[in-house]
């Protein structure tokens, strides 16, 4: 029988780099920026790490991709991937081997660089899972992610610019969070009409509905909870556990299944069902105070949220997003207004208990999703929040206690998921 | 019974130019109507397939025992296009295939061979696919005047919708319009007066004459005769010197349609078996190295095969190219700017072990669930069964559209926007797949779907051939 591994483990540093398009970094340089960080931010030596996770889709191959550029002397380091869940995937890995005692205290990478290929968007050989001359079909994120927008408006009978509205109001909100997050790529509001009319990149996803293409790396430092205090004694109380994680490979086959209707992320809802029995969660919109969740496209967020347990399927638009319920208190009213709410719709505030926030950060709207780096920024930004020390006074939340972190990797009908949720340790709680 | 015409189908793609476009774009020449242009992903190839599958509406693919296919654009110089056409008509594996290239009369030739093949008891039923799609010089008449299409005859003895009666050639080492193997982009011709004088009509008019005088009949025995012309006079001009009434003459759709090569006479030969009554006497005539006739009769069996869209049906299904520019696009017909973005790569070795999925079009139904499944799996997506499969081919099917999206800017595509399309399949079956052919402002969920043969890319420097979906056309 399994154990529990609720609270066993604990992040006590973390490090990341700011996001963007970084002319002027290696990839090496992003591993040492984020990777220092997080050692000086758990107040050990570089040199006491026993074993490293380095997480990274195509930057690097093999363990020495990080043990080349923070000069590691023949410590064991593995290279972690799983696309874009690659990130919490290599936390994971982490914590689980500090769960099974073979080590004490651990390290995580995850980094990309992406903006070193010349041209905009992704390396088009490098998007699919498999090689193949035919199959992929000249598939890109955003265009496999649009079949999934187009459905979710056929099914819920929204006419296309209600669903085009709907969908650009999360990313109002992501950008408006993000253009005052000092780490983040995008950092400029926008409004409703902007998103509406921006470019068409595929239909139904234009320019603001889609995430930057962007660099950057994330970092942290595990050991169990039991040892925090022998290994970071400057830490003092303000380190977090991990509570529950989840990780789901779904076999894939929605694009060829007819049982799949591509508005709900099947993947996402084992993971962080996985994750959510190992945390003790019930009712995640009410338990959980934050979620930063994988919104490459705005319509991945909200079918996220949905797929999350966040609300019931088909629900999302009058739950959560047109009452401002993911919106951090502070950004609400603003944000709302950018979309052109009523002063009524504003007015008419959820209960405390039904607000989750969702990418307070900005996102991978604002942030970018430099793969392997995105699953650490996401926690990062938990840890940050819950000790409160998030970068810019205006972006601290209150009250933070758990968060839930997620990623997908692939396209809709063909996920890997991970779920990782976080929060202050059990006595503190 | 000798061989004869058992059953017809032809193809002509979905855009049209227009010939004002490119006067407009050049700024001399001048002309009328339009001219059929084949998509980005076509070639004579695949518009062979499609002819070839409108051929087959109805017949068993298991009786066709041989394949020749006709053309002066086949997309390998060195590597026979019959057989990759074979393949994704699913014919048998014994079938005999050939091309007939290097003539414009390939055509003709073909119908000859097959004939031959089907008379001596070598085969019951032979195809024949003529397809071109010719790349003329820009700022030419010649531009002006081709077009691009396919016809597909299935020659057989058995239950002819047309016998042949009468076949006559000649065989000429005139040079009127020749490519060499090296150093011609475009084809070249001798002066027009000459070529036209000592070359088209005197060896149409032999050519004819031989025919008619074997049958023992004349010119006024003819319901309709559809034969080669480069151009519009010229051929209005041959029908008065073979002693033609007009009304006796297939008209040669030069104005909405253009000289579609190797495949024109035998589009204008199905034009007219579209159109034609039991007991009339068709004349067939192709051109080029000399020129050969046939004289059909139709049969009362020609009612069984006027379900096909043919050239009436496909004439009619169109849409306009823009503009030249686009045109330019789709023949890749200049040097476009270059990017860092890496070219699509393939893998011959995929291809060899995915035949029946990717030529064939063959998907898999589970013997124990019963669901119908692509691409080919070893365990059951539904039931998890290891190996019980029953081979199904999938791209006869057509299916309805349950969601697409339209890439504005996907990688590697001459005819943005890429549209993704997911479809799912009548009698089980779900296709994630490109969409060609489609009117990106048109896509409706719902809407009906089929299969089509085309060119994905030419990764690792050769054709990379497959299904697409397409709404359906006609």
């Amino acid at each position: 029988m399994a154990e529990s591994f609720k609270d066993k483990v604990a992040i006590i540093g973390m490090g990341c780099t700011p996001f963007g398009e970084l002319w002027d970094k290696d990839v090496d340089d992003l591993i040492v920026d984020a990777a220092t960080e997080a050692v000086e931010d758990a107040g050990i030596d570089l040199k006491d790490i026993q074993a490293v996770w380095a997480g990274t889709a195509n930057s690097g191959v093999t363990g020495s991709s990080v043990s080349a550029p923070l000069q590691l002397q023949y410590v064991p380091v593995s290279r972690v991937e799983n696309a874009c869940a690659t990130g919490i995937e290599s936390i994971r890995h982490a914590a689980l081997a500090l769960a099974s005692g073979v080590y004490d205290l651990v390290l995580a990478v995850g980094f990309e660089k992406l903006k070193d290929l010349g041209f905009p968007g992704l390396h088009p050989g490098k998007l699919s899972d498999k090689f193949h001359p035919i199959y992929p079909a000249g598939g890109t994120g955003p265009g496999r992610y649009a079949l999934a927008a187009t459905r979710y408006f056929e099914r819920y009978g929204f006419a296309p610019d209600e669903g085009k509205r709907t969908i650009g109001k999360i990313s109002v909100k992501s950008h408006y969070s993000g253009a005052r997050n000092p780490k983040a790529h995008l950092r400029n509001e926008v409004t409703l009409d902007q998103v509406l009319k921006a470019p068409m990149i595929a239909w139904p996803l234009g320019l603001y509905d889609c995430c930057g293409v962007t660099d950057g790396a994330s970092a942290a430092v595990l050991c169990r909870t039991d040892d925090v205090k022998r290994f970071a004694p400057h830490h003092r109380e303000d380190y977090i556990t991990i509570k529950g994680i989840g990780v789901s490979a779904g076999p894939g086959w929605g694009k060829n299944k007819e049982d799949y209707d591509f508005t709900h992320w099947p993947e996402t809802e084992a993971a962080s069902s996985q994750a959510y029995e190992m945390a003790g969660i019930t009712n995640p919109r009410k338990q959980l105070d934050m979620a930063e969740i994988h919104d490459c496209f705005s319509i991945a967020e909200l079918i996220a949220m949905e797929s999350l347990g966040f609300c019931e399927n088909g629900h999302a638009r009058e739950m959560l997003i047109d009452n401002g319920a993911t919106i951090a208190p502070q950004f609400r009213e603003a944000v709302m207004k950018k979309w052109g709410a009523t002063e009524k719709e504003i007015a008419q505030c959820p209960d405390s208990e039904d607000v989750l926030i969702v990418n307070h950060s900005g996102g991978l709207k604002s942030f970018g999703h430099p793969v392997g780096g995105s699953g650490g920024r996401e926690i990062y930004e938990i840890y940050k929040q819950i000790q409160g020390k998030a970068e810019d006074a205006s972006r601290q939340l209150k009250d933070v206690r758990l968060g839930l972190a997620h990623n997908q990797g692939g396209h809709p009908g063909r996920f890997v998921c991970a779920v990782m949720i976080v929060g202050v340790p059990a006595e503190r709680l | 019974m000798g061989a004869g015409i058992v059953s017809y189908g032809a193809y002509i793609p979905m855009y049209r130019l227009s010939r004002e476009e490119i006067v407009r774009v050049w700024g001399c020449g001048s002309g009328r109507g339009e001219k059929a242009v084949a998509n980005c992903d076509e070639d004579s190839l695949t518009m062979g397939v499609a002819a070839g599958l409108d051929c087959l509406k109805g017949f068993n693919r298991e009786t066709v025992d041989g394949l020749y296919f006709a053309s002066l654009s086949a997309p390998y110089r060195e590597k026979q296009s019959a057989s990759i056409i074979a393949a994704a008509l699913d014919l048998r594996r014994d079938a005999f295939t050939a091309d007939f290239c290097h003539s414009l009369r390939g055509g003709a030739s073909a119908i000859r061979a097959a004939m031959d093949a089907v008379n001596a008891g070598a085969a019951k039923t032979v195809m024949v696919i003529a397809s071109d799609c010719r790349l003329p010089p820009p700022n030419s008449a010649t531009e002006l005047l081709l077009g691009d299409g396919a016809a597909a005859l299935l020659i057989g003895s058995e239950g002819p919708v047309a016998v042949i009666e009468n076949r006559f050639a000649i065989t000429s080492d005139f040079l009127d319009v020749w490519k060499r193997d090296r150093g011609d982009s475009y084809m070249r011709a001798w002066e027009s007066r000459f070529i036209i004088d000592k070359g088209y009509n005197a060896h149409m008019k032999e050519a004819v004459a031989g025919l008619l005088k074997g049958a023992g009949i004349g010119p006024k025995d003819i319901a309709k005769a559809a034969y080669y012309a480069p151009d519009e006079s010229n051929h209005k001009s041959m029908g008065r010197k073979l002693g033609l009434e007009p009304n006796q003459v297939q008209p040669p759709l030069f104005d909405v349609m253009g000289n579609t090569g190797t495949a024109f006479f035998m589009m204008l030969l199905v034009a007219a078996l579209e159109k034609a009554g039991p007991g009339d006497l068709l004349l067939g005539a192709g051109y080029g190295d000399g020129a050969e006739s046939f004289l059909f009769r139709v049969t009362d069996r020609i009612n069984t095969v006027r379900d096909r869209r043919g050239i009436e049906r496909h004439l009619g299904s169109k849409m306009m190219l823009p503009g030249y520019g686009r045109y330019l696009k789709f023949r890749d017909l200049m040097e476009w700017e270059s990017t860092p973005v890496p070219p699509p790569e393939s893998s011959e070795n995929v291809f060899y072990r995915e035949e029946k999925a990717l030529f064939r079009g063959y998907g898999r139904q589970c013997t124990v669930c019963g669901h119908v499944q692509f691409p080919p799996q070893r365990i059951c997506m539904w039931c998890q069964a290891k190996d019980q499969f029953d081979e199904v081919r999938i791209v006869d099917k057509t299916g309805k559209l349950f969601t697409f999206s339209i890439d504005e800017r996907a990688a590697f595509s001459l005819d943005l926007p890429n549209v993704l399309v997911i479809v799912d399949l009548e009698g089980g079956g779900r296709i994630y797949n490109q969409a060609t052919d489609r009117d990106p402002g048109n896509l409706r969920v719902g809407m009906d779907m089929e299969f089509t043969f085309r060119k994905f890319h030419e990764g690792s420097g050769f054709h990379n051939y497959s299904w697409k979906l397409q709404p359906v056309r006609c």
